[in-house]
């Protein structure tokens, strides 16, 4: 297998963009733009000590799960890393069950027992949400092994970090995703940091290119450019789903904030680089003139969805802060499904220690 | 297995050398060429992928039947096993569940070193969310883990090289033992010795001696389960004879008799007339030398000698 080719010279007329209704498009950019407002609000929270622990923000990298998820069909599944907000509003995720697990509290998505880094949505195809470094990539090999088990024609997106691709577990599932071909596509965010580590310090070589090691198909775009995520994204899709051929592809991204809540973000990089790509690539801006300049929004329009996204990641975080916390006597509940099922309970014997 | 295959679709058989090999151990013998590749899969030497591939193809209601050549492997697997498979459905606040069961040998006494001869039941039972289950006998196995493949929760199961050449009654009908369900595997009016796994074999051999050369009579309770853990049984037995001794086969700090005797002391502390006495594996790394691994292992002479001690 070699790098697959053929990307447009303008993503616009690429295949499975060409024909997008204005309102498509419109909705491509609200949902980026309320990916990055949820982002900006919940970094408003933390500051204001309402969330705790980790939290890593998805600002910046808008144009991949956006681009990714929006090719999602009915058998169509993600699995993410802990950097999830994104992803959970891009599967269609609503602000308030995600703002309220942020807050701890037993409206959010998890009950409060997730946190940042563990958000799930199984009704909407969306597994998480995952804390350790490549550490779901299995479970998404999984997915795509289930799929093809079941005789279903859908695909995988197995997310990871560009920090993750030198974790054994990603390599182990690369081999058997080849080995089987089952149909999950392995989408690696390369946002250049591995934490504060660059990729030219951690990762030998070019980090798609690994998959023909594994014989598999391999690729790389753009990806401030929703128009270039899909178009890669929907020949490696359409791959996975009608020929179970697995592949990986490389998505140049950047985060604007640090690694997490917890890195000031001042040893690594210079703030310069930062504006840099701000002002030149950010996916949000670029996308909008582009609509603009196409005349599938106005300015009044895009100005109008974006007051909307503050509204609503506003209204989420008064949502969370009415919310009521988990009790104690939740800790316990939702560990075995045999007891959250006592009716179904076949075993017997203690389960619980103190 | 067979009986699990032919009942739900959704079961599947994968491990290493379990197909065309098959079995390392011959556990899963003759079941290629009957149920063919699909249902029973050879996987790469390759333990972190495949079990976390089987655990996210259970988040999807397959039913994996996942073998571990040894249960000592599970440590290259251990993020897969115990941050995945365990805390999956709570970090989802229950809206997902993995059935999944991993199975294989967990013992020591082969001679194979310290790397081959973990007993991670302790290890796996601290991680709420998973089902730990160690069978003793052929009949206990079956039942157990027919059990164990309808639990639509992740469970270890626990077996032992050593007792795969143990033959045993094994009805042909189909019959299942609940998990969480111990076994009294002899009746006792003195002593209570609490075990499970091979140790329970030996138990029974020095109840035998207890009985005829000390005119002792010891109950075996058999846990057969570790989580759940049938506590009750173990209660109602400590109750008649007010002596204790608990044998494992495990290292002894943190072990399954450790906590067991914890509750024994915090439930039951009236009805006991000595200290409960724990028999472990001697601690160090398991040793290779033959003759002196079966020291370093609960055996008839030790157990014995424990017993003759909580009985002085």
């Amino acid at each position: 297998m070699s790098k697959t080719s053929t990307k447009s010279a303008d993503t616009a007329k690429a295949a499975i963009n060409k024909d997008l209704s204005k309102e498509e498009k419109q909705e491509f950019l609200r949902t980026m733009m309320r990916i990055r407002r949820f982002e900006e609000r919940s970094l408003r929270a933390y500051q204001g000590k309402k969330i705790g622990g980790f939290m890593h923000a998805y600002i910046g990298q808008e144009a991949v799960a956006v681009g990714c998820c929006s090719l999602m069909g009915e058998n169509d599944h993600a699995i993410t890393t802990y950097r999830d907000h994104g992803h959970a509003i891009a599967v269609g995720m609503g602000m308030n069950e995600q703002m309220a697990e942020l807050y701890g509290k037993a409206t959010g998505c998890s009950k409060g027992k997730g946190g940042s880094m563990h958000f799930f949505a199984p009704d909407l195809n969306f597994w998480g949400g995952h804390g350790i470094v490549g550490g779901q990539i299995p479970l998404g090999t999984g997915l795509a092994y289930a799929l093809k088990y079941k005789g279903l024609k859908g695909a995988s997106m197995a997310f990871l970090g560009d920090g993750a691709v030198n974790q054994g577990a990603v390599h182990e599932s690369y081999n058997l995703a080849a080995l089987w071909q089952l149909p999950v596509v392995f989408v690696i965010e390369n946002n250049g940091y591995s934490m504060g580590t660059s990729q030219a310090r951690s990762s030998a070589g070019e980090l798609s290119k690994r998959a023909a090691g594994y014989d598999m198909s391999w690729d790389a775009c753009d990806g401030h450019d929703v128009y270039a995520v899909r178009e890669i994204m929907d020949k490696h899709l359409t791959m996975a789903r009608e020929k179970c051929e697995p592949s990986v592809v490389e998505v140049r991204t950047y985060r604007y904030r640090g690694h997490s809540v917890s890195d000031p973000d001042n040893t690594y990089r210079r703030k310069s680089d930062i504006e840099e790509y701000r002002k030149t690539k950010d996916p949000i801006q670029t996308f909008q003139q582009r609509l603009i300049d196409e005349g599938s929004i106005t300015a009044e329009e895009a100005t109008k969805i974006d007051k909307a996204a503050r509204a609503e990641a506003e209204a989420a975080a008064e949502f969370a802060e009415a919310s009521p916390w988990p009790t104690v006597e939740d800790i316990q509940k939702d560990v075995y499904w045999e007891v959250d099922n006592p009716s179904e309970r076949k075993s017997t014997g203690r389960i619980f220690f103190n | 297995m067979a009986e699990e295959i032919e009942n739900d679709e959704n079961v599947v058989i994968l491990g290493e050398e379990v197909g065309e090999f098959n079995g390392s151990y011959k556990v899963t013998e003759g079941l290629l060429e009957k149920y063919g590749p699909k249902r029973i899969v050879d996987t790469p030497i390759s333990e972190a992928g495949f079990i976390g591939m089987g655990v996210g193809a259970s988040m999807l209601g397959v039913r994996p039947v996942m073998e571990l050549m040894f249960w000592s492997f599970y440590s290259v697997a251990f993020d897969q096993i115990l941050n995945n498979a365990a805390n999956v459905r709570y970090m989802s606040g229950g809206l997902i569940n993995c059935p999944i069961v991993i199975r294989g040998p967990a013992n020591g006494g082969t001679n194979v070193g310290a790397t081959h001869s973990h007993t991670p039941e302790n290890v796996l039972a601290n991680h709420p969310g998973v089902k730990v289950v160690v069978p003793s006998t052929a009949y206990d196995a079956k039942g157990l883990l027919k059990s164990a493949i309808r639990d639509n929760d992740p469970v270890m199961f626990l077996e032992n090289t050593l007792l795969y050449g143990v033959k045993g009654e094994v009805p042909e009908e189909e019959y299942f033992i609940p998990l969480g369900l111990a076994d009294v595997k002899r009746e006792g009016t003195d002593l209570t010795i609490v075990t499970y796994g091979r140790c329970v074999l030996h138990s029974l051999e020095v109840a035998e001696i207890l009985e005829k050369e000390h005119e002792i009579s010891a109950e075996v309770v058999d846990l057969r389960s570790i989580r759940p853990l049938d506590i009750d049984t173990v209660l109602k037995s400590v109750a008649k004879t007010h002596r204790v001794l608990i044998v494992e086969e495990q290292k002894p700090f943190c072990s399954v008799a450790t906590q067991v005797a914890y509750m024994i002391q915090s439930e039951a502390f009236d009805e006991l007339d000595a200290p409960i006495k724990r028999l472990s594996t001697i601690d160090a790394p398991a040793i290779y030398s033959p003759p002196i691994e079966i020291e370093q292992l609960p055996n008839p002479k030790r157990i014995l000698a424990a017993a003759l001690e909580v009985m002085a």
